[in-house]
């Protein structure tokens, strides 16, 4: 059998294990820090693998591709298991046919994410295992057995991962002689099993909760989770990352490493406790291993030390440690010295982005530079709401646009502004939502405008991408996630199609369309939907005719740097675009918004 | 193969664009093809819209966490230098610290909120640190070459004269060309050998 060693993130070794263990079908919703795992899989051309509309979608496709025998994999990040957990508890209750195996990646410290939430919850909430990896080599090879516990225990399991497993990069030994044997492909009619009439979830239930005692009976004795014998004083138990952390500080500890995370093995972790002197659990986010074991009667110590939000790191575990006196050596000299107080350099909207151009409408007619102070705040209404959305236009929050006011989560924007409105605001409202995020979950609400009269405006700007996670595509991008040509999804005619009477469509770089078409809408009083297209400026190659200002015409009023274009700067005083950095011809909103005319095409001032 | 020390950590730091992560793709996997083991760990997503970006670098016999603790950096690449400032906490006392001398205002500067930190108060932290500090005039020489692109593979260069490893130039060459189009294969080879002799004359 041929073996190769590679170095290769969490997410690209859990593409290359599912797709060894024989994975047929994929689906998933992209999001950070997930998006990796359908990625590398839809890139196999024996097996089916789906950009799925919502994580809703994507679970219950998954659900079907099971009960069908094949075995699936459905990814997601932490917050899309929120979205797909009504599919995910029916399937904990049906139970499945071709193993699924359902991958949750958390983001402790939200790297990019709308919060910070522990999964692991799920498992206990839908009684069902879950599995957790340290690094790469453990993504790859516990997949196998997750498809196999799967199957055994008639179970989806969770295959939980954080951002620093999914996203870290460490060795892999592959396997490259698996096989992926065909397995019974077929649906075997069997309505008390997968027809949840209460009558026959109840039926389900008992069952649910025996596969729970048998799969305590499995955690015992499974190599998921190991013992590393050391000198007996500390005891620790950990799992994930955390094991890496708990290593490195630790090097002579005993050490209780989970892979099974749920349930936990009751007769191990007693017998662990009784090998050593003091029991610590480090683990990251909320103490769901520490509870646990506190409830089998265990003495044990662990987030009275170790933070309750955050990413872990070597540092954090060392310092836990020295509170919880396990060492006293104090932690290396703390950085001597600071940073100071430097300029931050939070992540912008890009030269040339097609949401631009709408944010500086919605800015200056919300006169946002006014009325917000410094830290985004005014007690008083400002004549204008922007509910907003999950995207890349989330970062019209920042200077100087700073042109939204509330971001929940997926799809939220068109259901915020309708609450608003029907409370009684009175300014006019606002929702901004891309089109990705528009087809994951905009519609419903959009319909909910429609049918309850909400006097909304709903920007939907729609660059024919989902940006922000690295372009992938779509139902309205016209290409499938393995890349095969399909048909499009309208947005324009869905708009319709659901009702809404006031449709303006407008192109994204036309600045003056951009403001009437939103200053008309605001002003109808009814129902409005302005549809902002735009080619998204990272997958736009074209650069012609890049952007320049004349420095003798141009009186530096500002109006330029309030687009928020990173190609305008200022130097010593004076404007210039940064040629490496402008779209040039393919945008033009500089020079469409420069009263002066000092903004031309490189070589054809005055 | 063994090392100084047992472990090199070495944290790339820089502006989204600047091609970073690529430069720690072809380290690590340089040092894996050498028989050491490897972890990296990048921050990713909003990357790519001109923020913040860091490369974790981890090399030795056994690497555990994939995270880099301050102040225990052995090597500090810095592609631009606020965000070298940004990072110095985490280069360990008498560590080696490489900063390409360009400055990338972030948006705060132009709109007059904020001042860019002067050289002297950057170089002045890192010596505070550590007397290796060493300012590259990286973007100058690779525009010379005829493409600012190349940057990260000249810095990788440079950086390559401060590793405690052999690492023979086919070994190199190989590593550069698992991870780039032949197309632009030669011009960013010239950037590794510019790289490289630009800290010729360095006292290392």
């Amino acid at each position: 059998m041929s073996k190769i060693r590679k170095l290769l993130s969490g997410n690209e070794a859990i593409a290359m294990g599912a797709y060894h263990a024989g994975v047929r079908v994929a689906t998933a919703y992209p999001g950070t820090p997930s998006t990796e795992i359908l990625e590398n899989l839809s890139k196999f051309k024996d097996l089916y693998a789906e950009w799925s509309t919502n994580e809703k979608v994507a679970m219950e496709v998954g659900l079907g591709a099971s009960y069908a025998g094949a075995r699936t994999m459905v990814s997601m990040k932490h917050v899309g298991l929120n979205v797909a957990a009504d599919p995910f508890m029916a399937a904990a209750t049906t139970g499945v046919h071709g193993g699924l195996v359902v991958v949750s990646a958390d983001d402790p410290g939200i790297h990019s994410s709308q919060g910070e939430q522990d999964n692991r919850h799920f498992a206990r909430l839908g009684r069902v295992p879950m599995i957790e990896p340290a690094d790469s080599q453990e993504a790859y090879d516990f997949i196998a057995t997750a498809y196999e516990i799967s199957e055994k225990y008639d179970t989806p399991v969770l295959f939980r991962i954080t951002t620093r497993v999914a996203h870290s990069k460490s060795v892999v030994e592959i396997d490259m002689g698996a096989d992926r044997a065909e397995r019974n492909r077929y649906f075997h009619h069997h309505v008390e099993k997968y027809v949840m009439l209460p009558g026959h979830a109840r039926l389900r239930v008992p069952h649910m909760h025996r596969r729970m005692g048998e799969l305590t009976e499995l955690a015992e004795v499974t190599p998921l989770n190991q013992v590393i014998e050391g000198d007996g004083r500390t005891g620790i138990i950990t799992s994930g990352v955390s094991y890496e952390y708990a290593r490195e500080v630790f090097p002579t500890a005993s050490l209780l490493k989970l892979g099974l995370i749920y349930p936990l093995p009751p007769r191990l972790i007693e017998r662990f406790a009784g090998q050593v002197k003091k029991l610590f659990v480090i683990e990251e986010l909320d103490p769901f291993l520490e509870d646990t074991i506190k409830a089998m009667g265990i003495r044990v110590e662990g987030k009275k030390h170790v933070p309750h939000f955050g990413e872990l790191n070597t540092g954090a575990v060392r310092h836990a440690a020295v509170k919880a006196e396990l060492m006293t050596q104090a932690t290396p000299a703390a950085a001597t010295v600071a940073a100071g107080n430097l300029p931050g350099r939070p992540p912008l909207l890009c030269a040339g982005c097609p949401h631009a151009g709408a944010f500086f409408v919605l800015s200056t007619i919300g006169k946002r530079a006014k009325v917000l102070d410094a830290s985004g705040r005014s007690e008083k209404e400002s004549g204008l709401i922007i509910t907003g959305d999950i995207g890349c236009y989330t970062l019209a929050t920042y200077p100087p646009l700073r042109a939204m006011d509330t971001t929940a989560c997926m799809g939220a924007s068109i259901g915020q502004a309708i609450g608003l409105v029907k409370a009684g605001v009175s300014s006019k409202v606002a929702a901004v939502i891309g089109d990705s995020t528009f087809m994951h979950s905009g519609i419903t609400g959009l319909i909910d405008a429609v049918y309850n009269d909400a006097k909304i405006t709903v920007v939907i700007l729609d660059n024919g991408t989902t940006a922000m996670t690295g372009h992938q595509d779509h139902p309205g991008s016209g290409k499938s996630a393995q890349g095969s040509a399909t048909q499009k999804v309208d947005i324009a005619k869905v708009v319709e199609g659901a009702g809404v009477r006031n449709l303006q469509v407008v192109d994204a770089f036309d600045i003056k369309s951009v403001r009437s078409a939103i200053t008309s809408a605001l002003g109808s009083g009814q129902l409005s939907v302005v549809l902002v297209r735009g080619k998204c400026a990272i997958t736009n190659r074209v650069r012609k005719n890049k952007r320049q200002v004349d420095q003798d015409t141009c009186n530096d009023c500002g109006v330029c740097l309030m687009i928020g274009c990173p190609a305008i700067q200022k130097k010593e005083g004076k404007l210039y675009i940064e040629a490496g950095a402008c779209m040039g011809d393919e945008c033009g909103i500089c020079q469409q918004l420069c009263a002066r005319k000092a903004i031309s095409a490189e070589g054809k001032a005055g | 193969m063994s090392m100084q020390g047992g472990k090199q950590d070495i944290l790339m730091v820089g502006v989204g664009g600047q091609g970073i992560v690529l430069a720690s793709d072809i380290l690590g996997d340089t040092a894996l093809d050498m028989g050491m083991d490897v972890k990296k760990t990048d921050t990713l997503g909003m990357a790519q819209r001109g923020g913040s970006v860091t490369s974790h670098l981890r090399i030795g016999q056994k690497v555990w966490s994939p995270l880099i603790n301050a102040p225990e950096a052995d090597i500090l690449l810095a592609f631009e230098k606020l965000e070298a400032a940004r990072w110095v906490g985490y280069l360990k006392p008498g560590g080696t610290a490489i900063i390409n001398n360009l400055a990338i205002p972030p948006l705060s500067i132009s709109l007059g909120t904020q001042l860019y930190p002067a050289d002297e108060a950057i170089l002045g932290s890192f010596r505070a640190v550590t007397g290796a500090v060493h300012l590259v005039d990286g973007t100058e020489q690779v525009a010379g070459l005829g493409d600012i692109r190349t940057l990260n593979i000249f810095m990788l260069g440079y950086l390559s004269r401060f590793l405690p490893l052999e690492i023979s130039d086919a070994q190199w060459e190989k590593s550069i060309a698992r991870h780039l189009p032949a197309r632009i294969l030669d011009l960013n080879k010239r950037a590794f050998v510019a790289g490289r002799e630009a800290a010729a004359g360095v006292d290392i």
